[in-house]
């Protein structure tokens, strides 16, 4: 167990350590001749107007809503597709009602118009 | 002891083999799309033009590194490492050959799905920090599309949890019988299409479409910080790739031996290069329809397709 641990913190070490070793290089190799140009933000050319900080769309906010929900669904299915075999007919139907009363939701937010981009 | 040195091998083993998918899927990206558009692509740079992507990778370091004035320094500079170490991590898991993954833990296919998905922080990060209209607009299209996709590919999965019994790869690779591939073969277009959405890569990738958000969430940034952005994109392409290959289609269970890895990394480069041939091919979705398509018809069909396997499991 110990052992796994290890296994994926040296992936993980590897991938910093990569990606840190690309950025040190570049930073050695590259030349650095900042100007006020180069350094603005990027738009185009033209100068930034206004706070780039703009405000969303409430629908990416329901989007999130429906996404915790339907998410949440999905890691309960998992134990429920591990004890599968093991349990016989009973817990297809015991599932059945679980995903009936999801996709009862999905076709609520459907209808109310929740999945639109207005 | 021997933990620790196996684990630095296969996590040495694993950051080469995403350096060589990224330079080797650049490469084969730009012949396969030049023959697409009738042109014969890179081919001055070494035969058949496959250093073209080290002589690229060797300007991207020699360019200079800008960070904008208004950008949050900090988290500017961080968030490439937070988008590249999720996808090289991913690679842990896949079942590479009979018998071993490198990180063969229980709960490996949850670990496959879970854990890519963290690169999203590192977007939203990278265009927030950009203090950039157009990147913090890419960044949110991004996240929302990321986690839209997230379901069907998780819901696509689960039906050969179903199939196995079991999260572990190597216990569903051991399960795996050819009669999957037609039981399930709705569900890996599913996880197939989510997995091109996830990485961000066309017909999907308008959080990132130059014409309309100039690059979107990586407006930004330059030279190698970019160049880590796009890493994690090929190596995301390739990780899916492999892991659809093995678990999916079956990978090194057709041939024993030797022969079945070579299956296996065929069936995997015929995945990539799908992948390609349908970014060169498809014209990109708008934001409206990205979005519905995920909801409305990839969620329901992994769902449909999760019924079906489970009533027809016992016979399987």
């Amino acid at each position: 167990m110990g052992q796994d641990y290890l296994t994926l913190a040296m992936f993980v070490l590897v991938g910093l350590l990569f990606s840190a070793a690309a950025v040190a290089a570049s930073n050695l190799l590259s030349p650095s001749a900042p100007s006020a140009a180069k350094s603005s933000t990027y738009e185009c050319g033209s100068l930034p107007i206004g706070s780039p900080w703009v405000q969303f769309r409430v629908g990416y906010y329901v989007y999130a809503l429906l996404f915790l929900v339907f998410d949440i669904e999905t890691v309960f299915l998992y134990p429920w597709a591990l004890a599968f075999n093991r349990m016989g007919v009973s817990i297809l139907f015991a599932m059945a009602i679980f995903v009936f009363i999801l996709l009862v939701g999905l076709v609520y937010a459907w209808k109310e118009g929740a999945l639109e981009w207005r | 002891m021997s933990g620790f040195v196996g684990g630095l091998i296969w996590g040495l083993a694993a950051g080469t083999l995403i350096a060589i998918a990224a330079l080797f899927g650049v490469w084969w990206e730009r012949k396969v799309a030049g023959r697409i558009q009738m042109r014969i692509g890179p081919q001055t740079t070494g035969p058949a033009g496959i250093l073209q992507t080290i002589a690229d990778t060797l300007k991207l370091i020699l360019k200079e590194d800008i960070t904008p004035d208004q950008a949050d320094v900090r988290v500017f500079r961080l968030a490439p490492l937070v988008v590249f170490v999720p996808v090289a991590m991913s690679f842990s898991v896949i079942p590479f050959a009979a018998g071993f993954a490198p990180l063969d833990t229980s709960v490996g296919m949850l670990f496959f799905l879970a854990v890519p998905a963290l690169s999203v922080i590192g977007i939203l990060l990278g265009g927030w920090s950009s203090r950039n209209t157009y990147a913090t607009i890419g960044a949110i299209r991004a996240a929302a599309q990321m986690i839209s996709y997230e379901l069907p590919r998780a819901l696509a999965v689960l039906s050969l949890v179903v199939l196995a019994g079991s999260i572990r790869p190597l216990d569903v690779m051991a399960a795996w019988s050819p009669w999957w591939i037609i039981a399930t073969a709705p569900g890996f277009i599913v996880y197939f299409i989510a997995s091109i959405a996830e990485v961000n890569r066309g017909p999907f990738d308008i959080p990132e479409a130059e014409s309309e958000l100039v690059a979107g969430y990586f407006a930004d940034y330059s030279g190698i910080r970019w160049s880590i952005f796009m890493m994690a994109e090929y190596g995301g392409m390739v990780a899916a790739s492999l892991f659809g290959a093995a678990v999916f289609l079956g990978g090194w269970n057709w041939l024993p031996g030797i022969g079945g890895i070579l299956v296996f990394v065929a069936l995997t480069l015929a995945l990539v290069t799908a992948m390609v041939w349908v970014k060169w091919t498809y014209p990109r979705l708008r934001a409206d329809q990205l979005m519905s398509f995920a909801w409305k018809i990839m969620t329901p069909a992994a769902i449909v397709q999760l019924v079906v396997v489970a009533v027809i499991a016992p016979w399987l």
